[in-house]
Formats: structure tokens, C-alpha cells, sequence
């Protein structure tokens, strides 16, 4: 049986704990409005760039530049994993990697060769235990304040690299879409070779299409285009995370602050009625203590 | 005249979404006007200004660095790798940026280095004079 002294100390402890939780939240919520601004005005540029992307490869027959076609192997695959840099934000970094975990297990057990580039330092530090010896390499964006369309580009670039010097010959991404503050979903793309989505969303147009003109060379576009996309589409993917993770810390907090309530009502109920039992106690043994007399 | 549809998108931010009568955009091989009814065109863009005419003599002017152009029977889309209203451009940064470019032209190591540094530098001048003043 807890003395009242600790009933006490541990009851102001989980409020203090509360107060951290309930100022967590706050801050996330602040963040993720945001975070979310950001990732709703880059959409139109990534929608607009597939419906491009679309309308460009729908006229190219056979082939096509490697980004678009593949280097016609598939031995190789890069998974770029692309998490959040802090933790407490519930299951976000796990489902996350669960969801990579499942695709490196896949693929080894087709005996192809899996290589890990892990963006954010929470996934790195999950997917080490297995696959060290997987992971190529790490990026953090622990020193990003304002996540730019520089940042995205440069993985992007490193990316296009890798790729070109044979490292690999199929490239996913994975990181958690953002559907709403309750629901983020782990999601795999794949970049390279680039997935063009079909045409049928686009508006329909009346009449007979008329061809394209190009301005300088359809490959010229192509070849330019290509690469933008894959920063493009990584873009996405770390604006969609960091809305995600806001989301799911969020969230998170919003149950750690309502649990530490829940506790401390409970341990309240306790100390009371701990407190009352004293009390009753003290007065039976003065009852009895004058009885006696 | 007759209007049509124009947007112009970053990366970053969603510029221009609208009917406009006239379009002049800086093309890879030249600048180009679309007007409606265009032919179904793809081009590169280089840094430049585009200057949007909506009519009634409202011309709003965005200086684009580089990026894609397609017209199709939809309207006209611009994805800028960078976009900036003209009017919000700061006069003093550019002149400072221009310096800085200048800079790393004489201190670059490598050809690409330098290769890099000049497509800097000119197409901070092509804003420079975009501005004027």
C-alpha cells in the first residue's frame, strides 16, 4: 500500500507529464496546418507535371529514354525510405518501415539484391538492426528548417546519379500520404522506371487530337522532363510526410494527454480515498482510546 | 479577343490560374505569344519574364527560371522551376546575388564549376534587366 506521499508525487507527476503531452500537441497542430498549406500548394505542380508526363509518353513508341523505360533488368532495387526525424509521433515511422520491411523481404526471397537509402533518421535507425549492410546511405534532414524544393532536388539529383552509373535498376519510394490528421497511409512508389498514370483522368478533348509540336525535340523535352519528375515526385513525398508526421504526432499526443487524464483521476480516487480510510482510522483509535477510559 | 485558360505552377505555390487573352513566355528556342486557340505545343522554357494579358489592359509580368510550357486544346499550363510576380522581386538581393555569381565564376576549381556559375549569372542578369532601373 502506497504511503500518501507517493500517491501525491506520483499524481503530480503524471500531470507534469500531461502539461508536455498537451503542449506537444498544441505545437504539432500548429505545424501541421502548415505543413498541410505546403503539401496542398505543390499538388497542382505535381498533377500538372503527371498530366505532361502522360500526354508526352502516350506518343512515345518503343522504349523511350532509360528513366522512363528501365535499363530492361531488374535485379537491383533501391528503396528509398523516407521518414520522419523524431519520434513520439505514434506509429508513423513504424508503419512506415513496416511497410519497407515487407517489400526487402519480397524481394530477397526472389533473390534480387536490395539496396536502402534512408531519408530521415528515425527509419535509419529501425532499419539498422536487420539491414545494415543494405543501407547505403543515410540523409538527414535534422538541419532543414523550411523544407524547399532544393532539398527535394538534390536527392533527387543523387538519385538520377546512382542510377546512371548502374548502381541500381529499379528505384521505390516509400514514405505515408496524408489523408487526414487520423489517417496517414504508408504508401510505395515507384520511380524509376517512372510509372506514367493512364490518360483516362484527363479532360476529354473534342474533336481530333492534333499532334504535338515540339519545341526544341520531343527527346530533348523528355530527357529534361524525366529527372524534374523524380525530384518532383520526391518533393511530394517529404511535403506528404512531414503533414503526415504532424498528423500522427498530433493524434499521438492527443491520446497521451487524454490517458495521463484518465490516470489522474484514478490515482486521485485512490489518494482520497486512502486519505478518508486514514482519517477514519485516527478517529477510531481516539474513539476507542476515550472509551477506554 | 477571346479568352482561355492559363496557369502557371511552381513547385513551391500555385501562381496563376485564370482566363487570360495573351500569353508571351520565354521559350527555349525564342519567346512565343499564345493566344486561343493555339496549336498543341511543348517547349522548354528558359529564365524570363512571362507576361500575362487579361484583358481590359490588366498585364500581370512573373519572372520564371526555366521549365516546361504545354499548350493542348485545354488551355495553357507553365511548370516553373521557379516563379516570382515581378513586383515582388527585391532589386538590391538581385544585385547582390549578381555579385556573389560573379564571385564564384573567378573562384570556380572545375569547368563545371564555372559552366555552372555562368548559367547563374545570366540568368540573374536576365532578371536584372527584367526589373530594369
Amino acid at each position: 500500500m502506497p504511503s500518501l506521499k507517493d500517491l501525491r508525487n506520483r499524481i503530480s507527476s503524471v500531470k507534469a507529464t500531461q502539461k508536455i503531452t498537451k503542449a506537444m500537441q498544441m505545437v504539432a497542430a500548429a505545424k501541421l496546418r502548415r505543413a498541410q498549406s505546403a503539401a496542398e500548394a505543390a499538388r497542382p505542380y505535381a498533377e500538372r507535371m503527371e498530366s505532361v508526363l502522360a500526354n508526352l509518353a502516350s506518343s512515345v513508341t518503343a522504349g523511350g529514354p532509360p528513366l522512363l523505360a528501365g535499363n530492361g533488368k531488374d535485379d537491383t532495387h533501391l528503396l528509398v525510405v523516407a521518414t520522419a526525424e523524431r519520434g513520439l509521433c505514434g506509429a508513423f515511422n513504424s508503419s512506415i518501415v513496416r511497410l519497407a520491411r515487407e517489400h526487402i523481404v519480397r524481394l530477397q526471397d526472389q533473390g534480387k539484391t536490395v539496396k536502402i537509402l534512408c531519408v530521415g533518421k528515425k527509419g535509419f535507425e529501425q532499419l539498422r538492426r536487420q539491414y545494415e549492410r543494405n543501407i547505403i546511405e543515410v540523409i538527414e534532414l535534422r538541419g532543414v528548417k523550411q523544407l524547399g524544393f532544393d532539398t527535394a532536388d538534390e536527392i533527387g539529383k543523387k538519385i538520377i546519379r546512382m542510377f546512371e552509373e548502374g548502381d541500381f535498376d529499379v528505384a521505390t519510394l516509400f514514405f505515408s500520404r496524408f489523408k487526414s490528421v487520423i489517417a496517414q497511409i504508408p504508401t510505395a512508389q515507384q520511380l524509376i522506371p517512372a510509372q506514367i498514370p493512364s490518360n483516362e483522368n484527363a479532360p476529354p478533348v473534342e474533336g481530333p487530337q492534333a499532334s504535338y509540336e515540339y519545341e526544341p525535340g520531343q527527346d530533348e523535352i523528355l530527357s529534361t522532363l524525366l529527372p524534374r519528375n523524380i525530384s518532383v515526385q520526391v518533393f511530394r513525398a517529404l511535403l506528404e510526410n512531414a503533414a503526415s508526421e504532424q498528423g500522427a504526432r498530433m493524434s499521438a499526443m492527443d491520446n497521451a494527454t487524454r490517458n495521463a487524464g484518465d490516470m489522474i483521476k484514478k490515482q486521485t480516487t485512490i489518494y482520497n480515498r486512502s486519505r478518508q480510510a486514514m482519517i477514519t482510522k485516527e478517529l477510531i483509535e481516539i474513539i476507542s482510546g476515550a472509551e477506554a477510559l | 479577343m477571346a479568352a482561355f485558360h492559363f496557369e502557371l505552377v511552381s513547385p513551391e505555390k500555385h501562381l496563376f490560374s485564370g482566363e487570360v487573352e495573351s500569353v508571351v513566355a520565354p521559350g527555349a528556342d525564342g519567346q512565343f505569344t499564345v493566344l486561343k486557340d493555339h496549336a498543341p505545343v511543348m517547349t522548354t522554357l528558359k529564365a524570363g519574364v512571362v507576361t500575362v494579358s487579361g484583358g481590359e489592359g490588366k498585364v500581370e509580368k512573373l519572372f520564371v527560371r526555366g521549365g516546361f510550357a504545354d499548350v493542348n486544346a485545354s488551355g495553357f499550363t507553365i511548370l516553373a522551376e521557379q516563379a516570382i510576380p515581378l513586383a515582388e522581386i527585391d532589386v538590391a538581393k538581385v544585385d547582390a546575388d549578381i555579385r556573389n555569381a560573379r564571385e564564384d565564376i573567378s573562384d570556380a576549381e572545375s569547368d563545371e564549376a564555372r559552366l555552372a556559375a555562368s548559367d547563374k549569372l545570366a540568368q540573374l542578369q536576365e532578371l536584372r534587366a527584367a526589373i530594369g532601373g
